[in-house]
């Protein structure tokens, strides 16, 4: 789906969409919510919405209903834009909760404590995550450090702007084309009076070396169970320059979103964005469509835009989670032990 | 309650160190732990924290001596995690009493980490075959026992062992080697890129692994690991776990200067360390093959599957 074309079946099998999750599902759609923390969130919101105004039919029974409503639910967002990992884990979760509501629960008990686990996931998993996280970055920035960040991530950030509370230090933004999320992370870090460097892609190898930088901070969509990193496409080219150079990596990745697939490229799983996205230069640039449409009537070329790239466990020095810092190929000791807890 | 400023005196504190430390066969780890609990035979704590900001206490003396911080550091951290699992255990019964059963465990856990390196040699041998030959650098106990298990074994190899400056301590390895009719040869540490192609592989020891698999040790090693790798030799270190510290370095810089310099050195220079030599540097774990430990033979990554089982 992209934007301008928005035609999305909203009554499908089982079920209604609830009005909020309609709204987010157009959100998602527009792009309006980037970001894998910030499409979880959104989507907790809306599910407690759902769970909060779901009732019941006569013949049916609680947990397979709700489970049925949810699905249908779900299934509409994955139309409007598939469902990032961090989304899945928390749907099956929550599934996984429902499912486990003893019999003869009354509903108004099943559902605050359906509406408790949800609040427990974002707080837990979500949001004390971030802080520990935060709390772990910060014995390894050290003062007057440069450190290199890629495009926007809501962790990064947020370690960037609780260390600077105690420690001075500078940042380099590399940004990638079409999204161009670094110019948003640079507006922020500037709010907080953080002096910033900004460049392009092209330029990583020469600001990383006369820069100067010390250590290079990411973050990630998923961790997958082999060790390698999925993030926003440019993350793997970022990581393979700063390993030639010998800067260590830190990958910052809350568990939430540790995934139990295995991918070994980028290509066999992977997100593509509208193509015309590659051609217009972002400033709403008229010639820019004549040109687009030109180009795409050649039928010998393709334009391909990838959404999110692999990054391979030897490029990352360390990866960052709220269990404190482990190294890539710890992954999947954490899903092990995380599912050994029923977490 | 009240916490006394200071419940030890530094003399006392290091008097019994240094009278543990006499039995040179003894892992510094292992001598540091039996000093925690003879303090703790006399302690007059009556709560579990008590307890703990005492050993703290006497921690901090130790971590200030001139030998083997890192080994000292993760040994004791090991003995408080310890005691204050058996405590929870323990709850119930009135302070004192903990206190005793806490020295009978300390002892029997003591009794236990000392037969590490006894495993550890037999598991290491294995790998040593006949007409091997073996580099090693510094001075290993650890390294020690698995050659001496091999000679005993009735094995043939050869062993070269760097010098190691600035103390010279490889020479203590030579003569200790020579002693126990081990082959030896004494080389020079600039002389280990010469050597390396002559050599089957590299055992050293280490004075502390840290979290993702990569080891602490007499600095040197890197520069080893570097070579053994360019060469394709394997690269063995021999490591008792309760030498697993939790520390995650990035790089050389980021080890922390307490471990790096000593305290004296430290407190000289107040910080400014750009003109002093560093004790230890880190090897990373893309150069290290395996690590025999008490556990079994790991692979780098397995150490931190051990750590997070630990500590999870």
């Amino acid at each position: 789906v992209h934007p301008g074309d928005c035609t999305v079946q909203v009554h499908s099998g089982r079920g209604t969409v609830h009005p909020e999750v309609l709204r987010l599902g157009l959100r998602y759609a527009s792009a309006t919510i980037l970001g894998s923390n910030s499409r979880c969130v959104a989507l907790l919101g809306a599910l407690t919405h759902l769970v909060r105004d779901y009732t019941t039919p006569a013949d049916k029974e609680l947990p397979r209903d709700l489970e049925d409503n949810l699905n249908a639910n779900v299934a509409y967002l994955e139309r409007c834009r598939p469902l990032a990992v961090s989304m899945r884990n928390a749907v099956k979760h929550i599934k996984r909760y429902i499912n486990a509501t003893p019999e003869k629960t009354p509903d108004h008990k099943a559902k605050s404590d359906i509406l408790k686990c949800i609040e427990d996931y974002l707080k837990e998993r979500v949001v004390l995550a971030g802080q520990a996280i935060s709390l772990f970055a910060a014995n390894k920035i050290g003062k007057d450090d440069v450190i290199l960040v890629y495009g926007f991530s809501s962790i990064v950030f947020k370690i960037l702007i609780d260390s600077f509370k105690q420690t001075r230090f500078s940042v380099v933004i590399i940004d990638g084309r079409p999204r161009l999320e670094g110019r948003t992370m640079l507006t922020r870090l500037t709010q907080h009076g953080v002096p910033c460097t900004y460049a392009l892609l092209n330029a990583l190898p020469y600001v990383l070396e006369r820069g100067c930088v010390r250590k290079v901070l990411l973050g990630a969509h998923a961790l997958l169970a082999n060790g390698r990193v999925m993030g926003r496409v440019g993350t793997a080219l970022v990581a393979m320059v700063a390993h030639a150079r010998g800067v260590p990596v830190l990958v910052c990745c809350e568990t939430h979103k540790f995934c139990e697939r295995v991918q070994t490229d980028s290509i066999v799983v992977n997100e593509l964005g509208d193509p015309l996205e590659l051609v217009v230069t972002g400033h709403g640039d008229p010639t820019g469509g004549r040109l687009a449409t030109t180009l795409n009537e050649g039928k010998n070329l393709t334009l391909l835009n990838l959404s999110y790239d692999i990054t391979p466990p030897e490029f990352v020095t360390m990866v960052i989670t709220e269990l404190g810092m482990l190294p890539c190929t710890s992954v999947p000791v954490v899903l092990r032990v995380k599912s050994i807890e029923g977490t | 309650m009240i916490i006394s400023m200071s419940f030890y005196s530094k003399d006392d504190v290091l008097a019994y160190y240094e009278q543990c430390q006499r039995d040179e066969s003894k892992a510094v780890a292992v001598t540091a732990i039996e000093t925690l609990i003879h303090f703790m035979e006399n302690s007059k704590a009556e709560t579990l924290q008590g307890l703990i900001a005492e050993m703290n206490q006497v921690i901090n003396i130790l971590k200030h001596t001139e030998g083997n911080v890192t080994s000292i550091a993760s040994g004791c951290e090991l003995f408080i995690r310890f005691i204050t699992l058996e405590s929870v255990v323990l709850e119930s019964s009135p302070f004192n009493k903990v206190i005793s059963i806490l020295v009978e465990e300390g002892s029997k856990f003591i009794k236990k980490i000392s037969k590490a390196r006894a495993k550890i040699a037999q598991l290491a041998q294995q790998f040593i075959e006949n007409g091997a030959v073996i580099l090693t650098h510094s001075i290993s106990k650890c390294v020690m026992d698995v050659l001496v298990e091999a000679k005993r074994m009735g094995k043939r190899f050869l062993v070269y062992v760097t010098q190691s400056g600035p103390d010279n301590s490889g020479k203590g390895m030579y003569d200790k080697l020579i002693e126990s009719g081990i082959s030896a040869t004494l080389i020079l540490d600039s002389a280990t890129g010469y050597i390396m192609e002559s050599v089957d592989m590299v055992i050293v020891g280490a004075e502390g692994v840290v979290e993702n698999g990569g080891i602490l040790n007499k600095i040197g090693t890197y520069g080893i690991a570097i070579c053994a790798q360019y060469s394709n030799k394997p690269v063995y270190v021999a490591a008792e776990s309760f030498k697993f510290v939790r520390l995650y370095p990035l790089n050389q810089r980021d080890i922390p200067n307490s471990l790096k310099y000593n305290s004296s050195v430290l407190e000289a220079t107040r910080g400014d360390t750009r003109y002093q030599h560093p004790k230890i540097d880190y090897t990373p774990p893309n150069l290290i093959t395996l690590l025999f430990t008490n556990l079994g033979v790991l692979t780098p990554s397995a150490v931190s599957d051990e750590l997070i089982k630990q500590y999870l």
